[in-house]
């Protein structure tokens, strides 16, 4: 076999290279591509778009992309063990229309009520997944219409939030980061060291992996789902809040509407394999950056936003193509 | 063993209804089937055995169009039939009736023996009251008594395989194909099912049966035919073999035969100490497991055996607590466990190196290190947080101990060879400290030199104390590894060897359940007598 150290020369050499470099390469698109395409697009937009290269476009940039990277570090967990969550839109509408009903109370209280609200709809997720055997798509699906339902009921129509500090948490900054963006950052850092150092994070990834042989070995298989559907939740309370907080309105038919497609992008994008047993936290921060590098791009040269949408579309059906082109060359690698 | 067909009258003799030439099928590179003939007549009932491996299921889903020959053909009534797929079978008259029942549930049993013929009043509606009625002229034929107008998922197993039968015999099958039928049917179910069988058979069905349970073989069959690794062995009456012959050629052992010894690297017997490590009494699971009593001492081997299907695996996982238990107890160095926790049975001490190695075993795409920590995290961890120091100490400790072939403790176990794949599990549950291990085919499917490592290691840690479980289908392994032999029939421990009768010709006996060998059982077929269990009434 022929030296493939240049691996950026993929797709090119298809009809002669044989199993195995195709396994390496797919397999490497699959960790590195969207790191690859990131870099590409940035410096698309450093070379062909004015006022691309300021603090205000990229500090913009960040502060829309934080909700949806901090929903798809919930769900890339979710992935993780074999699991889907649609319910986070609805998850988020929820949060934020619980906001203006007890925003009297105090902001803390306000806030405080609306993660209950996720840790809730996560736990019945969960619970539902774990102990009743519900399958991930179907359970978070229900979950993803009541909420939404419970939300309107909550919420009617549009409210705007007049409170000083909840406005404080959408639009100020430390240290010249806007608060939405150090939030995020830190949560990915937090789920990163999760994933990597402890022992929920290890047994997430196994049973993700081999379910069974996972629960052969004594791990608390089901306490471990039930908890990641509760992360799941909980952050996506915490970017409805975020979302909340920036415009300093709730509106339960819009809010977070769509969300779970992209947080799922980015997670897909960002190499996470839908089948389970990994978890690439890095791959979907610069997943999430990516979508909205896109949308950007487009709109930045004028072009309607429903394109960014289809892109966006062929963007993830590539990326599941990579993933598949894997799993068959493994199927077949039976040792 | 002979193999000429015999001069016997009757059943067995007629122009096959379907037969194989020379089938031969291979799965990547392994030969499931070479070269296997095989004749089934109109008009009898014909046992197809084999161990694991036999390639019994893959000649029947030959048999039923599910896979097309590689080489050789399929013919039907004389004719040479390639099927496309199980419907082409089921057209031409080849009805399969399958342990799990392929029918409609939620429809009536008249519905579905008549499924996509039912008879149509002139609307071209369903006439019901006829199809009911001639549903219940079908059931009275057979002798079942059944409410035809009930909803199949509401009756039990054994009579949804009656409808199964009964839409058999209305849709004027030629052949019906019964794969394991009985593994999980009631006694009375059993004897009916026979019956109806029988009444098939009668009426000039060929039928083909697979079962575990040897003793229906003799009950119900007339002729059997006999496979191991993919060849055909052996085709004639039952009623002239001994359960012995049968039981040998199923697993290529001459009943004179002496195994050679130092086969194994297995050594002489192990001390032990007499406080038993282990004691299980009693352990029931539903129409798999019967009462078993297994006491094992440290130090000691205890191997388990038993013919497919005999309950060895699952022995040994209703004692890890892995499947659910109706009754018995476990106690681990004097302190009872917990029934039905995997996590109990962890803590307690007992560990289970599991037989399918791929579903139940590895995590492919972790690393042999997270593999091997992975029984262990909790205590390898202070608040949650995994301590990694710790896990490359120990996983250093076991891959050297284990010789564990692998480019480092990062490579991802999937890459590994099968031999090195064991050895990883192996090493995750000496991990955990157990002071029992069950370990279910140990050996199966790894290189020879990992099969004498992994035999010499069993054989150093029941020196070192620690009381061991074997199952292996090997019978060199069971007869050199093992300090004592219990052996499985049907679920139950039926009779054990120690170090007074322990040999391969006392284990084939054992394994072949010979109590004597003056008592034939088969020959009688059809007759009344045959059922020492049931004497009520055949359907109920």
């Amino acid at each position: 076999m022929t030296d493939t150290a240049s691996p950026a020369t993929t797709g090119a050499s298809a009809p002669e290279s044989s199993g195995r470099s195709r396994r390496v390469d797919s397999d490497w698109v699959r960790r590195n591509g969207v790191f690859v395409a990131l870099v590409l697009l940035l410096l698309f937009n450093l070379l062909f778009t004015d006022n691309f290269a300021t603090e205000g476009t990229l500090r913009l940039q960040l502060v829309q992309v934080a909700p949806v990277l901090i929903v798809a570090l919930g769900m890339a967990l979710v992935i993780g063990t074999e699991g889907i969550d649609l319910s986070v839109g609805a998850v988020m509408a929820l949060a934020a229309a619980l906001i203006p009903l007890y925003i009297g109370y105090g902001t803390g209280v306000s806030i405080g009520i609306s993660l209950a609200a996720g840790v809730v709809v996560g736990l019945i997720a969960g619970v539902l997944v774990a102990h009743v055997g519900v399958q991930p798509i179907v359970a978070t699906l229900g979950l993803m219409v009541a909420g939404r339902g419970v939300a309107n009921l909550f919420g009617g129509q549009i409210k705007s939030i007049r409170d000083e500090s909840f406005r404080e948490l959408g639009t100020g900054s430390i240290l010249g980061i806007p608060y939405v963006v150090a939030i995020a950052a830190v949560i990915a850092v937090v789920v990163g060291l999760v994933v990597r150092r402890t022992t929920y994070g290890r047994q997430l990834v196994a049973i993700g992996g081999n379910k069974l042989a996972a629960e052969l070995a004594g791990l608390p298989v089901k306490r471990v789902l039930v908890t990641t559907y509760v992360v799941s939740g909980l952050l996506a309370a915490m970017a409805g809040i975020l979302l909340a907080a920036r415009s300093q309105a709730s509106d339960p038919t819009k809010l977070g509407l769509l969300m779970e497609l992209s947080a799922i992008t980015a997670v897909v994008i960002g190499g996470t394999p839908l089948s389970g047993g990994q978890v690439r936290i890095l791959g979907t921060v610069a997943g999430a950056l990516l979508m909205q590098l896109i949308t950007a791009t487009l709109i930045f040269h004028n072009i309607q936003d429903s394109w960014a949408q289809i892109v966006q579309a062929v963007i993830v059906i590539a990326a599941v193509y990579v993933q598949l082109g894997r799993g068959t060359t493994r199927k077949s690698r039976k040792t | 063993m002979t193999s000429t067909t015999t001069t016997t009258p009757a059943r067995g003799t007629g122009d096959p209804v379907l037969e194989t030439v020379g089938v031969t099928k291979t799965f990547g590179g392994v030969h499931a089937l070479r070269g296997v003939d095989f004749q089934l007549a109109p008009g009898e009932i014909h046992a197809l055995v084999g161990e694991n491996g036999a390639g019994k299921s893959t000649l029947i889903k030959v048999l039923t169009g599910v896979y097309a020959p590689d080489a050789g053909e399929v013919r039907y009534a004389g004719e040479t039939r390639h099927f496309r797929g199980p419907s082409d079978a089921q057209d031409v008259g080849i009805s399969t009736i399958y342990q799990e029942v392929n029918l409609v549930p939620l429809l009536s049993v008249a519905r579905n023996i008549f499924l996509g013929r039912e008879p149509r009043n002139r609307f071209g509606l369903i006439d019901v009251r006829s199809m009911n009625q001639q549903a219940r002229e079908l059931m009275r034929e057979l002798t079942i008594e059944l409410d035809v107008s009930k909803e199949l998922g509401r009756l039990g197993l054994g009579a949804q395989q009656m409808v199964a039968l009964a839409r058999a015999m209305s849709v004027e099958s030629r052949v019906v194909i019964m794969d394991e039928p009985t593994s999980s049917l009631e006694a009375k179910e059993v004897t009916t099912l026979f019956t109806v069988a029988r009444r098939l058979r009668d009426r000039g069905v060929g039928l083909v049966f697979v079962s575990h349970r040897l003793d229906e073989l003799w009950e119900l069959c007339d002729r059997v035919t006999i496979l191991r690794d993919g060849r055909w062995v052996h085709t004639g009456p039952l009623a002239e073999m001994s359960r012995l012959e049968l039981v040998s050629s199923m697993l290529g052992r001459d009943v004179e035969e002496v195994a050679s010894e130092g086969a194994t690297e297995f050594g002489e017997s192990h001390r032990r100490s007499e406080e038993p490590a282990m004691v299980v009494s009693g352990i029931e699971v539903r129409n798999r497991l019967h009462g078993i009593d297994l006491t094992v001492r440290p130090g000691e081997v205890v191997g388990l055996a038993g013919l497919l299907g005999s309950g060895r695996s699952e022995t040994v996982k209703a004692i890890y607590g892995a499947m659910h238990t109706d009754a018995g107890e476990v106690t681990v160095s004097g302190k009872k466990v917990r029934a039905n926790s995997v996590r109990r049975a962890l803590s307690a001490g007992i560990a289970l190196l599991s037989e399918d190695r791929k579903a139940e075993g590895i995590i492919p795409d972790l690393s042999v290190r997270d593999n091997i920590a992975l029984a262990v995290l909790p205590r390898m961890s202070r608040a949650g947080v995994v301590s990694e120091g710790k896990i490359d100490a120990l996983v250093e400790t076991f891959m050297r101990r284990l010789q564990i072939k692998a480019s480092s403790p990062q490579q991802k176990v999937r890459e590994l060879s099968g031999g090195n794949q064991q050895k990883v599990l192996i090493a995750r549950w000496l991990c955990t400290e157990p002071t029992v291990f069950l370990l279910d085919e140990p050996t199966r499917g790894i290189d020879v030199g990992a099969k004498s490592e992994v035999q010499s290691l069993i054989d150093e840690l029941a020196q070192q104390g620690l009381a061991v479980v074997l199952i292996s289908s090997e019978m060199d392994e069971l007869v050199e590894g093992a300090d004592r032999i219990v052996v499985l029939h049907d679920g139950s421990a039926q009779s054990e060897l120690d170090s007074r009768n322990l040999s391969s010709s006392e284990l084939l006996r054992a394994l072949a359940g010979d109590r004597s060998t003056d008592s034939p059982r088969g020959g009688q077929t059809g007759g009344p007598t045959d059922s020492p269990t049931d004497s009520k009434g055949e359907a109920s």
